[in-house]
């Protein structure tokens, strides 16, 4: 299995670890609901090493990811990021990922760990003609993300970088805890905060030294467990559950990533069609009204017939309440629309809700 | 740590004995194992239990794990307050977050089943 290059930290922190696809990752440590409020309330930091890096270079390398994604790239000003998605011809997701410029010939591809050689082996098939270079240079890199209210206090003392001058979705290079570093004004919580990308051999030091700095202000290590309950209440996709190579990028509501207006793209004529002719189905998020878990993969009722199952779903340790996501008919997609979930022998009664089940009430 | 009075099984349930009456519940290693219990289905009063059938389901935020009946009988309680407060389950295991409650149909039952003592070697051998 691999390890990321803060695995000794991890340990000397006890916590529990999983496999996550051939990566062996802190799935919790002091309580994956105590990590997930720490992350609502005050910070939390995590390592996300295990996700990909794609560097693209060259005369074309603009033109390459034009071609690869459904969002407008050209828009990027160097150091500026946007969400975005490899899209099968058919408008599915080969993956979502975040895409950043660093330069006028440099872009820098941030993949799920999962995909990350499909979507190497993706992009290497689908560049010829294109005067670019892609390297897939995951190995290099460590990232962590430090997430959540007080995230950008505690990153302040450890960094000379001016982090009220990173707008959301900016990334600044300069030094963490003295290591170089990609700091990112992203994430995937739902909360404010950063993901830091690190090239040195010994990144530890920038691990400890958030954790020592942040600990007086509530800062918690958050593992995989609570990254996902975070996700989902903000109403994140995640790759594998509720996105992949059979739902479409409009089917998943992320229409605002698709610009039809750029030029061609992979996706674009099946987008276009579905677009003019009106997606048959859509995610939708939904509440419990009883006592039950929705989970991946249970059925999901309108009317008493089957209409989806669940692609995500959990106990929402913030909101207090059963909460999921599904793709739906249409018709039976509005908002309040009734539904039951199957839980083993039994059907629970829920709605459709507005999506994102959480948002931060005060932009900072 | 683990009582001595107690029987338990390698489900990792716990069997407490008073009288003809057994409490069940899960050890401190499954909840540690489960992590923040955040659902607990119950089984009704009056139910009949073989041995190894189903009482119930504890869910965590990641996981769902079925509980078994270490003995058979009878259930003659259930542990309303789980309903509202699962996270007993995680901090009191061996008291609070007791489970069900069930009159014995078998007192050989228990003798199928492990002492504090044989339960913490079969944790040794698990973890080690």
């Amino acid at each position: 299995m691999k390890k990321t290059r803060l695995h000794e930290s991890h340990k000397k922190l006890n916590s529990r670890m999983i496999e996550f696809f051939g990566w062996e990752m802190p799935v919790e440590y002091s309580g994956i609901i105590a990590e997930h409020l720490a992350v609502r309330e005050a910070a939390g930091l995590f390592d996300v090493s295990h996700m990909g890096e794609f560097l693209i270079r060259g005369k074309d390398a603009l033109a390459l990811v034009q071609h690869l994604t459904p969002n407008d790239a050209a828009r990027l000003a160097p150091y500026q990021a946007q969400y975005s998605a490899l899209t099968t011809p058919q408008g599915t997701f080969v993956d979502d990922l975040l895409v950043y410029c660093l330069g006028p010939e440099e872009y820098f591809l941030v993949p799920n760990a999962a995909n990350t050689d499909k979507d190497y082996a993706w992009i290497v098939a689908h560049k010829d003609g294109f005067d670019a270079v892609v390297e897939n240079v995951s190995e290099r890199y460590t990232q962590i993300a430090l997430q959540g209210p007080k995230a950008r206090e505690i990153l302040q003392s450890l960094t000379d970088v001016d982090l009220p001058a990173i707008k959301r979705f900016w990334a600044r290079p300069g030094k963490v805890a003295g290591v170089d570093s990609l700091i990112s004004r992203t994430g995937y919580t739902g909360e404010d905060g950063f993901e830091i990308y690190m090239t040195a051999s010994e990144p530890a030091v920038v691990w400890e030294e958030i954790i020592r700095t942040g600990r007086p202000h509530g800062l918690l290590p958050v593992g995989l467990g609570a990254r996902d309950t975070l996700r989902l209440e903000a109403s994140l996709m995640l790759y594998g559950n509720d996105i992949d190579e059979t739902t479409t990028v409009l089917e998943a509501d992320l229409k605002w990533i698709v610009k039809f207006k750029k030029g061609d793209f992979l996706g674009r004529e099946a987008l276009e069609k579905q677009a003019a002719e009106g997606i048959k189905r859509k995610i939708v998020g939904f509440e419990l009204r009883e006592k039950g878990i929705p989970r991946s993969h249970y059925p999901v009722f309108v009317r008493g017939q089957k209409a989806g199952e669940v692609t995500s779903g959990t106990f929402s340790p913030y909101l207090k309440k059963s909460i999921g996501l599904v793709y739906l008919p249409v018709a039976d997609a509005e908002i309040g629309a009734e539904l039951e979930v199957g839980i083993r022998d039994k059907k629970i009664a829920g709605a459709v809700v507005p999506i994102p089940f959480y948002r931060r009430e005060t932009a900072p | 740590m683990y009582p001595k009075e107690f029987h338990f099984t390698k489900d990792h349930e716990w069997v407490k004995v008073e009288g003809d009456e057994a409490t069940v519940g899960i050890t401190d290693f499954a909840q540690k194992q489960l992590g923040d219990v955040v659902y607990v289905e119950l089984p009704a009063v009056g139910t009949t239990l073989d041995i190894h059938q189903t009482i119930g389901v504890v869910e965590s935020v990641k996981a769902v794990s079925d509980i078994y009946s270490p003995v058979s009988g009878e259930v003659v309680a259930v542990n309303e307050g789980l309903n509202d407060s699962p996270e007993k389950l995680n901090q009191d295991p061996h008291g609070q977050g007791w489970i069900i409650r069930l009159r014995l149909k078998n007192k050989g039952d228990l003798e199928k089943l492990m002492t504090a003592g044989d339960y913490e070697k079969f944790l040794e051998g698990l973890t080690s």
